[in-house]
C-alpha cells in the first residue's frame, strides 16, 4: 500500500520546485521584452543610452536566468524520480512536449543568450539585435511547451487508453497542441511574466528616483515597462476570462473551490471576500450568462441535474463506475492472452467506464474537495494584486508622461514595495491552478496516489529538505548580487 | 510512411546521437576540472572559466534534451530508471543545478560564499557528473535491480508498475567494476575533451602549457579505463531478446553484436581512432590546436556505438539482473507508433537547429580568448 507520507512530500518537493521555478521565470520573461525593446530603440535610434540601459538589464535578467534553468531542470526530472508511474502511464503523450521543449526552445535560448551576453564585440548590432528578441522568443516557446503539457493534465485530450500496453496512448497531436486551455495558459502565464517583470523595472527605477540618481534611465525605463506591463496585464485579465470558463467546464470542484462555494445554482454569486458578495457575478464569469448554473462543492459531490437535463454523476456513483474500470482492466490483462471472448467483454465494459478510471483509485469522496481555504484565498489575491498593480502602472505611465514622476515620492515608495506583491500574485495564482485540481495528477484520469514513485518517504524528506536548502541559498545569493547591482546603477549618466 | 519497427529504431538512434553529444558538450565539465590544476593564476582560471562558460547552455540543453526524448520516445525506460536509480540521477541533477548558477555568481560582488566556493562547484560538477552519468550508462550492459508489473495498474492500492529492488537506489551500481571503469573512463574523457578545447579557444601560451599537461595526465587513465570496460564487456555475458520478447542471457553478446553488425563496428572503430588521432597529435605535436574537433567527432561516434551496442540487434538496454523478462527493450518500452511518427517529423527540425548552434559557434569562437580581451570587456563571468 503507498504511504500516505510518501504521496505527502512528493507533493510537497514538487511545490516547492514549481514555486521556486515560478520565482525566477516570470522576471526572465518580462524582463526579455523590456530589454529587447530598449536594445531596438538603441539600434533604430542609435543613441548610446538606449544600449547602456538595454545592457543594465540583461545585467540583471542573466543573475536572474541560471537560477531559473536550474529549478526548471529538477522540475522535468522529478517527472520521472518522483512521479513514475505517471511517466508510463501517460508519458506517451506529455513527454512530446517536453522534447520539443528542448529541440525548439532550449537549444534557441542557449544559443542566442551566449550571443547576448558576450557577444557585443563579436558580432554586428543586428545580429545581436536578433539574438537578444531570439533569446526572450527561445523562452517564450519553452513556457508553450511546458504548459500544453500542463494543461492537458488539466484537460486531458487527444488520447486513448490502451489497456494491452496499460498506457494512454496519443491519437490527436493537433488536438493536444490546440487544447483551449493550453492557449489561454499560454497568454495568461506568459504574459503575467510581463507583468512582473514591467514592475521590477519600475519599482528599481522607482527607487533610483528616490536617490535622485540615474534619473534618465528611470524614466525612459518606467516607460517602456509601464507600456509593456500594461499590455501584459490586459492581456492577463482578457485570458484569464477565458479560463475562469474552461475551468467551469472542465474543473467545476476547482472553481467551486476558488470560490468556497458550498451549494451552487443559476445566478451564482462572486465572493469578494466572505459576507460580501455579488449577484450573479459567479454565473457571468463562468458562463458568461448571469443566469448560467455553477455547480457547489456539495452539488458535484451529491450529484445535479444541469440545466440541459443532463444527470451529472454524484462522487460515489464515480467511483463506483471508476471500480468497474480498474476490475474490467484486471479481466481483460488476466484474460488477453487465454480467454479471448472474456477479454473482449472485459474491454467493452472497460472503454464504457474508462473516463472515471481514476475515481477507481479514490478512498473516501472528501479527497475529491481540494483545500478550500487556500484555493480560496490564493484567488483573492492574485485577481486583487492583480487590479492593484494594473492601476498602478497606469498612475505611474500616466505621472511619466505629465512629467511629474519624479516629485511623487509616494508613488516611488508604492512602487518599490510592488515588487514581492507581484511575485506573490504570480505564485498565488499557481496556487489555485495546482492545488485546486488535486486530488488529480491528470483530471478524473489519475490521482497523485496512483501517479507516485515506489519510495521511502524518508528519502523523498530527504531532497526535500536538500532542495530546500540549495534553492533557498540561490535565492539569498540572486537578491544581494542584484541589490548590489541595482546600487552600482547602470552608468547610463556618464554617457548622457 | 514509417513501419513502427523503423520507428523505434529510429528514435534509439536519435538517442544514441544525443547521449554521443552529450558526452562530447562534456567538454565544458572537463574544462571546469581544470580550474585549479592547470589553472595557476587568476587570469588562467578566469579564461578557462569564460571558455567553457559560454558553451555551458549547450551541454545543459542537451541533458535536458536527452532526458525528454528518452521521455517521449521510451517512457518506460524514464519511468522504471528515474524513480528507481533515483540517488545516481538526483547526484547528477544536484551537480548540475549548483554548475547553473556557479558561472554567474562567481565573480559578482554579494555572491556571499566567495568566487573559490563557486569554482569548487563547477569542479565538482566537472567531475562527479561525468562519473556518475558514465556509471549510470555501465548499467545499460550490466543491469539493474527493478521488477515491472503493469498488472500493477489494476491494484487501487499499490499500483506503481516500476519498483527497485533495493533501498540503494542506484548507488548499488558501484558495486559492479565494469560500472565504475564506465564512470572513470567518462570523467577521464571529459578531462581530454575539455583540455583539447581550451587548448584550441584560449590563447595564452603558459595556459595552453599546461592544458597539454594535463592531457596526457587524463588521457592515460581515460585509455585504460575504456579499453579495460570493453574487454570486460566483450568478455561477459549479454542480455539478449528473442523475436517473442523473452530475455536471455547469451555470452559474449555485445562482441557479438559488433561482429554483427558491421556499420556499428565501423562507427565504433573510427570514433576510437578519431578520439586517439586527436589526441595523440595534440601531444606530440605543440603547433597542432585543432584536436578537439577529432577528438569530439569521435566521442560522438563512439558514444553512439556504444548506445547502439545496447539497444539494437536483439539486445535489453536497460536490462533487470533482479527479474530478466522485466528487461527495457526497445520494443517493450516504447512510445505508440503515433506518438514516434509525430516525434519524427519534429526531429526532422534537428539539422536547422544544428545549423543555426553552428553559425552562432563559429561567429562567436572566430577569435581566441585572451588576456587582453577579459581586461578589456566587462561581458564576462
Amino acid at each position: 500500500m503507498i504511504d500516505s507520507a510518501l504521496i505527502g512530500w512528493s507533493r510537497a518537493q514538487f511545490a516547492l520546485t514549481a514555486c521556486y521555478h515560478w520565482v525566477f521565470v516570470p522576471l526572465t520573461l518580462g524582463l526579455a521584452v523590456i530589454m529587447a525593446v530598449m536594445e531596438t530603440v538603441y539600434v533604430v535610434k542609435k543613441d548610446e543610452f538606449w544600449k547602456r540601459a538595454a545592457k543594465f538589464w540583461q545585467k540583471i535578467f542573466g543573475i536572474n536566468f541560471a537560477v531559473g534553468i536550474a529549478t526548471g531542470i529538477i522540475l522535468e526530472f522529478e517527472f520521472g524520480t518522483n512521479w513514475s508511474n505517471y511517466s508510463w502511464f501517460v508519458g506517451d503523450i506529455f513527454g512530446a512536449p517536453l522534447a520539443i521543449e528542448g529541440i525548439f526552445a532550449f537549444f534557441m535560448e542557449a544559443t542566442f543568450v551566449a550571443v547576448m551576453f558576450f557577444g557585443w564585440n563579436k558580432v554586428g548590432k543586428k545580429f545581436h539585435l536578433a539574438a537578444t528578441w531570439l533569446t526572450g522568443i527561445g523562452a517564450s516557446i519553452s513556457a508553450l511547451w511546458i504548459l500544453i503539457a500542463n494543461a492537458w493534465m488539466q484537460h486531458p485530450v487527444g488520447m486513448e487508453f490502451n489497456p494491452e500496453t496499460v498506457r494512454h496512448e496519443m491519437v490527436d497531436f493537433w488536438a493536444v497542441v490546440t487544447n483551449p486551455v493550453a492557449i489561454s495558459k499560454f497568454f495568461h502565464s506568459v504574459l503575467s511574466g510581463w507583468m512582473t517583470g514591467a514592475i521590477f523595472v519600475i519599482g528599481v527605477s522607482c527607487w533610483y528616483l528616490i536617490r535622485k540618481r540615474d534619473v534618465r534611465f528611470a524614466r525612459a525605463s518606467i516607460k517602456v515597462a509601464s507600456v509593456v506591463g500594461i499590455v501584459g496585464t490586459l492581456a492577463v485579465m482578457s485570458s484569464g476570462d477565458s479560463s475562469a470558463v474552461h475551468v467551469a467546464k472542465y474543473q467545476p470542484m476547482k472553481l467551486a473551490a476558488a470560490e468556497g462555494l458550498e451549494e451552487g445554482g443559476p445566478r451564482a454569486p462572486f465572493s469578494i471576500v466572505p459576507g460580501l458578495e455579488i449577484p450573479g457575478m459567479l454565473s457571468i464569469l463562468a458562463t458568461h450568462d448571469i443566469n448560467g448554473f455553477v455547480p457547489g462543492i456539495n452539488d458535484l459531490l451529491d450529484g445535479y441535474t444541469a440545466p440541459d437535463g443532463t444527470q451529472v454523476l454524484s462522487a460515489d456513483a464515480k467511483k463506483e463506475r471508476g471500480d468497474i474500470a480498474l476490475d474490467a482492466f484486471k479481466a481483460y490483462r488476466e484474460n488477453k492472452d487465454t480467454n479471448p471472448e472474456a477479454a473482449a467483454e472485459a474491454k467493452k465494459v472497460l472503454d464504457e467506464n474508462v473516463e472515471y478510471f481514476g475515481y477507481g483509485y479514490i478512498g473516501d469522496k472528501e479527497e475529491l474537495v481540494p483545500n478550500v481555504p487556500l484555493v480560496y484565498w490564493s484567488f483573492r489575491v492574485m485577481v486583487g494584486l492583480g487590479c492593484f498593480l494594473l492601476l498602478l502602472m497606469v498612475v505611474v505611465l500616466w505621472a511619466e508622461y505629465r512629467n511629474r514622476i519624479e516629485n511623487m515620492r509616494w508613488l516611488h515608495w508604492v512602487a518599490l514595495f510592488s515588487i514581492p506583491l507581484v511575485y506573490l500574485a504570480g505564485q498565488a495564482g499557481w496556487i489555485v491552478a495546482e492545488v485546486g485540481r488535486q486530488p488529480w495528477a491528470i483530471q478524473d484520469l489519475l490521482p497523485v496516489s496512483a501517479a507516485i514513485s515506489s519510495l521511502s518517504a524518508g528519502a523523498v524528506i530527504t531532497t526535500f529538505f536538500i532542495f530546500v536548502a540549495v534553492f533557498t541559498l540561490f535565492l539569498a545569493v540572486e537578491i544581494r548580487i542584484m541589490i548590489k547591482a541595482i546600487r552600482k546603477g547602470p552608468e547610463t549618466e556618464v554617457a548622457k | 510512411m514509417f513501419e513502427y519497427t523503423f520507428l523505434q529504431q529510429y528514435w534509439w538512434f536519435i538517442v544514441s546521437l544525443l547521449g554521443g553529444l552529450l558526452v562530447f558538450l562534456m567538454f565544458v565539465q572537463g574544462g571546469n576540472a581544470m580550474i585549479f590544476p592547470a589553472g595557476k593564476t587568476e587570469m588562467q582560471r578566469q579564461m578557462i572559466v569564460n571558455s567553457t562558460g559560454r558553451k555551458w547552455e549547450f551541454t545543459f540543453t542537451t541533458l535536458v534534451t536527452f532526458g525528454g526524448a528518452f521521455f517521449a520516445s521510451f517512457p518506460l525506460f524514464y519511468s522504471t530508471s528515474f524513480g528507481g536509480a533515483f540517488w545516481v540521477w538526483v547526484l547528477i541533477l544536484i551537480t548540475f543545478v549548483f554548475q547553473a548558477v556557479s558561472y554567474e555568481f562567481q565573480t559578482k560582488a554579494g555572491n556571499i560564499l566567495g568566487k573559490n566556493a563557486f569554482r569548487i562547484f563547477l569542479t565538482v560538477n566537472g567531475c562527479l557528473a561525468p562519473l556518475l552519468i558514465g556509471t549510470a550508462v555501465g548499467t545499460f550492459f550490466t543491469g539493474s535491480d527493478f521488477v515491472v508489473n503493469k498488472n500493477a495498474v489494476g491494484d487501487s492500492l499499490a499500483p506503481v508498475i516500476s519498483v527497485w529492488g533495493n533501498g540503494w537506489h542506484g548507488l548499488e551500481a558501484i558495486a559492479d567494476l565494469r560500472n565504475v571503469l564506465l564512470g572513470l573512463a567518462v570523467m577521464c574523457l571529459a578531462a581530454v575533451l575539455g583540455s583539447l578545447y581550451m587548448i584550441n579557444n584560449i590563447e595564452d601560451d603558459a595556459l595552453v602549457a599546461n592544458l597539454r599537461k594535463a592531457l596526457l595526465w587524463a588521457a592515460v587513465p581515460f585509455v585504460v579505463c575504456f579499453m579495460a570496460f570493453m574487454v570486460w564487456i566483450f568478455l561477459s555475458e549479454g542480455y539478449a531478446v528473442d523475436g517473442d520478447g523473452v530475455v536471455f542471457m547469451e555470452k559474449y553478446k555485445y562482441w557479438h553484436n559488433l561482429v554483427q553488425m558491421p556499420v556499428v563496428a565501423v562507427l565504433f572503430a573510427a570514433g576510437v581512432l578519431c578520439v586517439l588521432y586527436g589526441i595523440v597529435r595534440t601531444l606530440v605535436c605543440k603547433t597542432f590546436r585543432r584536436g578537439i574537433w577529432w577528438t569530439g567527432a569521435g566521442t560522438v561516434l563512439a558514444v553512439m556505438a556504444l548506445f547502439m551496442l545496447a539497444g539494437y540487434g536483439g539486445t535489453a538496454y536497460y536490462p533487470s539482473y533482479s527479474d530478466l523478462q522485466s528487461s527495457l527493450t526497445i520494443v517493450n518500452s516504447c512510445s505508440s507508433e503515433f506518438t514516434l511518427r509525430v516525434m519524427t517529423y519534429v526531429s526532422f527540425i534537428i539539422p536547422f537547429v544544428l545549423a543555426y548552434i553552428a553559425y552562432a559557434w563559429w561567429k562567436m569562437d572566430r577569435r581566441r580568448i585572451s588576456s587582453d580581451e577579459l581586461e578589456g570587456t566587462q561581458d564576462k563571468y
